[in-house]
């Protein structure tokens, strides 16, 4: 591609890609930082793709490295949100009597495969995870969002494999609670 | 018995990674006899599997795993 077909194309891309790092990082300026420097390496590589499609796949694998680099600089100097995670392990710990059985059981949502479907589902789905701390938050965006293995993401975060599947357990109960009374309504 | 908070942890840790056969048998016998547990099976299935629609609900490519060097 000429630089100039690049431009446009990556002009394009541009609110995805915001989007995406906003989602991962949850701080708008370090994400739109990102961003920048993933737009400026691809331009650097114009030359070297055939098309928009390799062009837009090429610059969502830099700005993902990049997001990691950006997960790796923070967890040297971890920010744990010491009484955010307490909580979300207690709000999960009262779903259950004292023997680990449900005080109330979870029932099925119905035809959870249409809200797919639906505009209004994906912005409750990104409140829901913005909503969770931001550890478990972090693990469940690498895990399910960037779609990387279990023992990836624990290498990049410095933590053991066992703490990434308290955290990732930890996420998808606080995600799906938040669901059922947010989307799936039940209260 | 596996309680049912157990039971969570390995429906979810399923998703992460292979069970062992004895794990895979408890939580078997636990989902036989659990409505609460077969449908957070579900629900968290289906958070999985929302993962990659959100990608395609953004347009984002398939697969990120791609080595951009």
């Amino acid at each position: 591609m000429t630089p100039d077909e690049l431009s446009a194309q990556l002009h394009e891309l541009q609110p995805r890609l915001v989007r995406f790092a906003r989602m991962q990082l949850r701080d708008d300026s370090a994400a739109d930082d990102a961003v920048q420097e993933a737009l400026l390496a691809a331009l650097e590589n114009a030359r070297s793709f055939d098309g928009a499609a390799a062009a837009a796949t090429w610059v969502f694998a830099i700005l993902k490295n990049k997001l990691i680099d950006e997960f790796r600089r923070r967890s040297r100097n971890p920010v744990v949100d010491v009484d955010a995670e307490v909580a979300l392990g207690e709000q999960l710990d009262e779903q259950f009597d004292a023997r680990g059985h449900w005080l109330t059981p979870p029932s099925a949502w119905s035809d959870p495969g249409a809200s797919l479907e639906q505009k209004r589902f994906w912005e409750v789905f990104e409140v829901c995870i913005s909503g969770l701390p931001e550890r478990p938050a972090r693990v469940f965006g690498m895990r399910e969002l960037l779609g990387m293995e279990t023992e990836e993401i624990c290498k990049e975060l410095g933590i053991s494999t066992s703490n990434c599947w308290v955290l990732l357990h930890r996420a998808r109960l606080g995600l799906r609670d938040c669901l059922s009374r947010r989307w799936f309504g039940e209260d | 018995m596996l309680s049912c908070k157990d039971a969570t942890k390995l429906i979810s840790q399923g998703l992460d990674r292979r069970l062992s056969l004895v794990e895979r048998m408890g939580l078997h016998l636990h989902l036989l006899i659990c409505h609460g547990c077969r449908a957070t099976e579900k629900h968290l299935v289906f958070l999985h599997e929302a993962g990659a629609a959100w990608r395609q609900h953004h347009d984002l490519p398939s697969t990120l795993q791609g080595d951009s060097k």
